[in-house]
């Protein structure tokens, strides 16, 4: 009997990875334990250990390969040399449950009026695209700021020589040199207090937090320090800084590190919050943020990290904060979302309009500025809005977006604002609850029909 | 077995050049042979406690906010600002007042400060200078960044900051001093051990015996001086800035005070504080010991204090005067400084309160 070995996952979040070396070739004996391949991520190299006894008979995935997904048979192990097929086949073992890419609905939607993704209007026609992961247009972003202003450096854990615990910062070391590359002890309120006092002191700060859970350390300087010493010394002391990181839940990390505070800093006065979805919008609103003489709480997604979206190519593209974009233009519905929220938004958009309702969908980006006109304009068409989120529903994003429309588009409303979001419980660690506690796309489609009395 | 081995010797230098009684009893520094430049301490430290005096008064008339009087403590400030070069960075916590003076913001400034106005923190003198930390520690990873940022730019300046003994149990403290040791950035940390942290006595801040060796465990520079001495202060802040100027390095400063006031105009002393302790601690206050040495000196006379009293008087009440002349916001002005610019949405706010506040006035 054959056995199939699959490509495994280092860690939760991860979608795919390279198949570095063989250590075995076809026709050798396995014994359990028998380290057989490495293989590598951006964050780490892992051995793989046979579990079976046997002979390697096949080779699927010749060595160097990348981007080789998880779950992917890679080799087969068989009694004797030659056995190549698996029980039940080759085919490849069930898919991992990856997070939806971004839909391109345009050749499915059956709606009437055709759903084409909007041109994004700051892009000028005609400009080259180019595809990359959250995870790079990040990177570019800093890079490109810090070759543009030696006042900007980066901070955090593990930024400069691991190249960052989530690879943002990679190569940022080398082309910038540990006078702005730092890497810190394990010391938040310090290092955050530091940049606060680094900033007024005339240096532009990246701070990065391994994620916003460890955030909570400094709360007392991103509020009190970042957040109000400008209008606390009567105007006198006012400063560029961005704080980002991961932000909201990954995966099979507990209840102390799967938490979305985007609702927490949105609240705060003297603060900027930013929170983008896709690649073109990280790169650009990262860019920006780095700009902005006010501290920027900017967060990110671990789960976005990995995922390739269109960036457009251009010397310096830099996204407006405070500006939401309507990504998928539709008549019957606003379904209003941000980061990872997005991916739940659009694939929901994109079901639905197979049962013929066309959905609008609104990518927040900025939740502070945030952009209720744009919203209030899209629910005057719609007359129905249902806003998706992460984070726990109490004093969310989506209570002040339905409080919005509520007050400045109460006639046009043809049904209460609908919201998807967290459970209100705090992260279950089993992967069965985990799931249960996160919104889904089917949670969305049913908020939809629920507003549109489907 | 353990193996015990000696990696630091816990010696902790205090230094006093002046004692209690206005004597010498050490070395005098080179810039005390200058009779002016100790007048200049003197006269700083005796307008401090006049204005200490005025701002507790407004506070009991109820024309100024809850205040932090530095009595008792003003050679500490005094002569920590007069260490510093005009290019270095204080960071003051809220009982700096005598250093403010010394570094050049008002008194009408810091009275607008806490007579519960922001404008009172945009200084017109030292621009660079951060405002009065009320967080208690915050200061201090704010003055190692200002550090990081002077060592970054290659510049031959410091931050200094000062904070109270209460402040050092503070995760702030511990952090910043950690980290300035680590990137040997040119810093100063000052802490004004007044011995009492509202009610909390010094003993029960913290069962180390000192709080400059404090300094130690993160491989820094620590030493005490006798913060009632206002020559002293000066002379060994001079030296640890120049230290931090010339890349040697951060140092921890211990200056051991005494706070002969109230923790603020909100606290009664005398409810946790024996009268004694009090009384005895007077004995030792700064300013009458400088004063005795310069007498002793020639170098002041009845009539020069006289003088002094009257000047520092009239200065005080033309600074109360103006103070309370200050126009009081306009509604709008809330939003001022929120943001370098404001976004559209607090726009509508601040329109919406302007528009009420007009309707109010005119009903």
């Amino acid at each position: 009997m054959a056995v199939n070995i699959l490509m495994p996952a280092l860690s939760p979040t991860m979608e795919e990875g390279k198949l570095a070396k063989w250590l075995m070739k076809e026709g050798d004996e396995v014994s359990s334990g028998d380290v057989i391949a490495e293989i590598e991520t951006d964050k780490a190299t892992m051995e793989i250990e046979a579990v079976d006894e046997g002979v390697l008979s096949k080779i699927l995935i010749a060595e160097g390969t990348e981007g080789v997904k998880v779950n992917t048979p890679i080799a087969v192990i068989g009694e004797n040399a030659g056995d190549t097929e698996a029980e039940g086949g080759a085919a490849p073992a069930t898919e991992p449950e990856a997070a939806p890419v971004e839909t391109s609905p345009v050749e499915t939607a059956p709606t009437a009026e055709p759903a084409a993704i909007l041109a994004d209007p700051e892009i000028p026609e005609g400009t080259e695209m180019v595809s990359m992961t959250v995870r790079q247009a990040l990177g570019e972003a800093m890079a490109e700021e810090m070759r543009a202003d030696d006042a900007v450096f980066l901070m955090g854990e593990e930024v400069a020589q691991y190249q960052g615990a989530y690879k943002i910062s990679q190569g940022l070391l080398d082309e910038f040199g540990d006078k702005r590359v730092i890497d810190t002890p394990i010391t938040e309120h310090g290092f955050t207090g530091i940049a606060v006092g680094a900033a007024f002191g005339g240096l532009k700060p990246i701070v990065e937090f391994m994620t916003f859970n460890f955030a909570m350390q400094a709360m007392d300087h991103l509020l009190n320090s970042a957040a109000k010493t400008l209008y606390m010394s009567g105007g006198q002391m006012g400063a560029s800084m961005v704080f980002r990181g991961a932000n909201g839940a990954a995966a099979r990390v507990g209840a102390q590190h799967s938490q979305d505070y985007t609702a927490w800093f949105a609240q705060i006065p003297g603060l900027k919050v930013v929170a983008p979805h896709s690649a073109a919008d990280a790169k650009g609103l990262l860019k920006a943020a780095i700009r902005d003489p006010n501290p920027v709480i900017f967060l990110e997604n671990e789960i976005l990290y990995g995922q390739q979206f269109d960036v457009p190519k251009l010397d310096d593209w830099v996204v407006p904060i405070g500006k939401a974009k309507i990504v998928r233009p539709g008549n019957d519905v606003t379904i209003v979302s941000f980061s990872i929220g997005m991916t739940y938004a659009l694939e929901a958009a994109e079901q639905l309009a197979a049962d013929g309702v066309s959905a609008e969908v609104i990518d927040l980006r900025s939740l502070r500025p945030m952009d209720i006109p744009t919203v209030v304009e899209s629910v005057k068409k719609t007359n129905r809005c249902v806003v998706v989120e992460e984070g726990w529903p109490v004093c969310s994003i989506g209570s002040e977006v339905a409080a919005q429309v509520m007050t400045q588009a109460f006639d046009y409303l043809d049904a209460p604002v609908a919201r998807v979001s967290g459970k209100d419980v705090p992260m279950p660690y089993a992967a069965n609850l985990e799931k249960l506690a996160l919104p889904n796309v089917n949670d969305v489609i049913e908020a939809v029909k629920s507003v549109v009395y489907l | 077995m353990t193996d015990h081995r000696s990696l630091h010797n816990l010696e902790i230098g205090f230094t006093g050049i002046l004692g209690a009684d206005g004597k010498p009893i050490g070395e005098l520094p080179e810039f005390a042979s200058n009779h002016k430049q100790l007048i200049a301490l003197y006269r700083a430290m005796v307008l401090t406690r006049r204005l200490d005096e005025q701002a507790v008064a407004l506070q009991r008339t109820g024309r100024l906010g809850t205040y932090a009087s530095s009595l008792g403590q003003e050679a500490v400030g005094v002569g920590v600002a007069a260490a510093m070069n005009n290019n270095d960075v204080l960071l003051p916590s809220f009982r700096e007042q005598g250093a403010q003076l010394v570094r050049g913001v008002t008194m009408v400034e810091i009275l607008r400060y806490w007579g519960g106005d922001e404008r009172g923190s945009c200084f017109e003198g030292p621009k660079e200078d951060f405002p009065a930390a009320i967080p208690v520690g915050s200061q201090f990873p704010h003055a190692t960044g200002v550090a990081l940022a002077m060592k970054l730019r290659n510049e031959a300046r410091a931050a200094v900051v000062v904070g109270g003994d209460g402040s050092t149990s503070k995760g702030d403290f511990y952090e910043a001093l950690n980290l300035a040791g680590v990137w040997q950035l040119p810093v100063v940390f000052v802490i004004s051990n007044n011995q009492w942290a509202i009610s909390v006595s010094r003993k029960k801040q913290t069962a180390a015996k000192t709080l400059a060796q404090k300094a130690l465990a993160v491989g820094i520079a620590g030493e005490q001086v006798d913060g009632n001495d206002v020559i002293a202060v000066r002379f060994v802040v001079e030296r640890a800035l120049e230290r931090a100027r010339a890349g040697q390095g951060p140092s921890l400063i211990e200056a051991l005070t005494y706070r002969l006031s109230d923790h603020t105009t909100a606290d009664d002393a005398t409810r946790y504080r024996p009268d004694e302790e009090v009384s005895a601690r007077w004995k030792k206050e700064p300013v009458s010991r400088l004063r005795t040495y310069l007498t002793d000196l020639g170098a002041w006379t009845g009539k020069d204090e006289e003088t002094l009293l009257n000047e520092s008087t009239v200065q005080v009440e033309e600074a109360v005067t103006a103070y309370l002349a200050t126009p009081l916001p306009q509604a709008g002005e809330m939003f001022d400084h929120l943001f370098e610019s404001l976004p559209s949405d607090l726009e509508n706010q601040r329109k919406q309160v302007e528009e009420l506040s007009r309707e109010k006035t005119d009903a």
